[in-house]
């Protein structure tokens, strides 16, 4: 922070940017070691993953690995797993998205009756447990039918997620009330006050919270272990889970491929969209 | 809030804007209204009633009265698991804060490739909660796993020690797990000292104070906000922590991992004893709620929000 303010580098300025350096690159293999380590195992030739362990580069390098660890999966392979992933994560953003967003336009915009006792309840929902809901949540949707199917895990996001309700009520406030009023002049309702200048101005909330609905929904344990035992609507989550058991597995550098290619998505999509949400994640913590 | 809440009464143009907004602010809100009612309100209800009941998920709940909650002062796991959640917690919670303090604070600095640095640090917060990385760990650090060849190499001599399958060591394991994932924390902690001015730091330099006077009359009164806010949230979602549980340790060993709320999962869905499960989320509600309303009431004490 103080370096900032000297103006000449001098030979000290220099020195402390090596150390810097050094214990940053440092820290950084550190933190990456775990990822670097699945990567590595996943092409190592299988009876080497653990006699090697230490070892990030494989003797030779086994892209078999990769078919064997997708076919040997149970009864499908993991493209039904993939499959299912991606539908779960794909239902799930889309309905937790386009739900938040106009569920935000109403708070962040609208002078309803009963606006903020609405609003202290949507904050207490932030801070609900999970695990409160999950036996009565599993009863209902027994008795609907529901099991088995991913309903009761992509329904649910159709109403709303008071985290996304949250980051697009924040950034909508700070969109200039002008613009409402000049629609207004122009004799526009509501309705058209939100798809004309709210929705689209609000396309970076939009898209931090599409990140984080699908990192969650893709990565999403508890609903999926709970509603689906059919191995057919195994999400991935559940799929690695169940193939991760030491006393059945052996093909530990299969499983490791699969990992690997499970978080794959996760770091595309982080690599596309990081603009959007790093700036999601520390406005978040900022605004209230 | 609007021209409309004036106490003049109102003319009929007035009357008939007010309604419409509370139509069009009904219809906006309704899906999470929806929600609220059918996947909540509704569903919390039913678990308080079946927390007086006796009920194994098939047959009708039997009344039970509060038997579930006496059995639970006389069940040795759940006390356990009480005492073990709250070691995590208070663990976990300042260790991942004062991380991602610590490395916000190093990354505020102006070197050359703070954002790669940044981005690196960050990512394992993209898969908090990821069965893959469960996974990885449970191998990582057991018998035979990286975190032992490692120290094999470094203390030449062979280290076989099970730090997930060992009752001293376990629970950190999982410790450590939640701390890898700081960087959400970290992002919010770097914007939160952005925001601090510069001319503060100049005006405590010009006055000679020290860089411990500077971080803790300034850094860290200006940062109290961002501190609360982190805080709720870690303290939060440390007691939901239930994934890493399952699939690392199962709870085990001898229970020195069974986090509340993957008792209460295993209470419901290995045991069937549903009554006694929602008996006892409604215990871990009642237990955040306390923490959330101490945290909130003392923030009035440490909170600094500037006007």
């Amino acid at each position: 922070m103080m370096q900032s303010i000297k103006p000449r580098m001098s030979r000290r300025t220099i020195r402390s940017g090596v150390i810097f350096h050094t214990l940053a690159v440092l820290f950084g293999v550190i933190m990456i070691y775990p990822l670097v380590w699945m990567v590595a195992s996943s092409l190592k030739p299988n009876e080497e993953v653990f006699t090697t362990v230490t070892s990030l580069i494989p003797s030779r390098v086994v892209w078999h690995n990769y078919v064997e660890g997708w076919q040997s999966a149970g009864r499908y392979t993991y493209a039904t797993y993939f499959k299912n992933s991606f539908i779960i994560a794909i239902f799930s953003t889309i309905g937790g998205v386009a739900s938040s967003s106009l569920v935000a336009f109403a708070f962040a915009r609208i002078p309803f009756a009963g606006r903020k006792a609405c609003f202290a309840i949507l904050m207490g929902t932030m801070l609900l447990p999970a695990q409160v809901l999950l036996i009565p949540q599993y009863i209902m949707f027994k008795s609907m039918g529901w099991i088995n199917t991913f309903l009761p895990i992509i329904i649910p996001q159709f109403c709303g997620v008071p985290f996304f309700i949250f980051l697009n009520i924040q950034f909508m406030r700070g969109v200039p009330r002008e613009l409402d009023e000049a629609a207004e002049m122009d004799g526009c309702g509501w309705l058209k006050k939100y798809t004309m200048i709210l929705l689209p101005l609000s396309k970076p909330s939009l898209i931090t919270s599409a990140i984080f609905a699908f990192y969650w929904s893709w990565q999403e344990f508890l609903g999926p272990l709970i509603y689906l035992s059919k191995p057919r609507m195994y999400p991935l989550s559940i799929a690695l889970k169940m193939f991760s058991d030491p006393s059945t597995q052996t093909n530990w550098s299969g499983l490791f491929a699969m990992t690997t290619l499970s978080i794959v998505p996760v770091l595309l999509v982080f690599m596309f969209f990081q603009k959007y949400l790093v700036e999601g994640v520390a406005t978040t913590g900022m605004k209230n | 809030m609007t021209a409309a809440t004036a106490k003049k009464p109102m003319t009929k143009g007035a009357r008939l804007r007010k309604r419409r907004n509370n139509l069009a602010g009904l219809a906006f809100i309704s899906p999470w209204l929806f929600g609220l009612l059918v996947f909540t309100s509704i569903p919390m209800l039913y678990s308080l009633y079946l927390s007086f009941t006796k009920f194994d998920g098939l047959g009708d709940p039997k009344w039970y009265g509060l038997n579930n909650y006496i059995n639970m002062f006389q069940d040795g796991v759940f006390w356990k698991s009480v005492g073990i959640t709250f070691q995590y917690v208070f663990i976990l919670v300042p260790l991942r804060l004062s991380a991602a303090l610590g490395v916000a604070m190093v990354l505020a600095s102006n070197h050359r490739g703070i954002g790669l640095y940044r981005t690196v640090y960050y990512i394992p917060s993209l898969l908090s909660g990821s069965v893959a990385i469960a996974i990885i760990w449970s191998k990582l650090f057991g018998t035979d796993g990286a975190i032992n060849g490692i120290l094999t190499m470094m203390l030449g001599r062979p280290m076989t020690y099970n730090w997930v399958g060992e009752p001293a060591t376990a629970l950190y394991s999982l410790i450590l797990l939640g701390c890898w994932h700081f960087g959400s924390s970290m992002l919010i902690f770097v914007s939160g000292l952005k925001q601090i001015p510069q001319s503060y730091y100049e005006a405590a330099l010009i006055d000679g104070a020290s860089p411990w006077q500077r971080f803790s009359r300034i850094t860290l009164p200006m940062l109290t906000p961002v501190i609360f806010f982190n805080l709720v949230m870690g303290i939060i979602n440390a007691f939901k922590a239930f994934s890493e549980a399952l699939i690392i340790t199962d709870g085990g060993p001898m229970n020195r991992t069974m986090l509340f709320a993957l008792y209460i999962y295993k209470q419901g869905f290995t045991y069937f004893k549903m009554g006694y499960a929602c008996a006892m989320s409604w215990v871990l509600l009642l237990i955040i709620s306390v923490f959330s309303i101490f945290v909130f009431k003392s923030s009035d004490g440490w909170v600094h929000y500037e006007e």
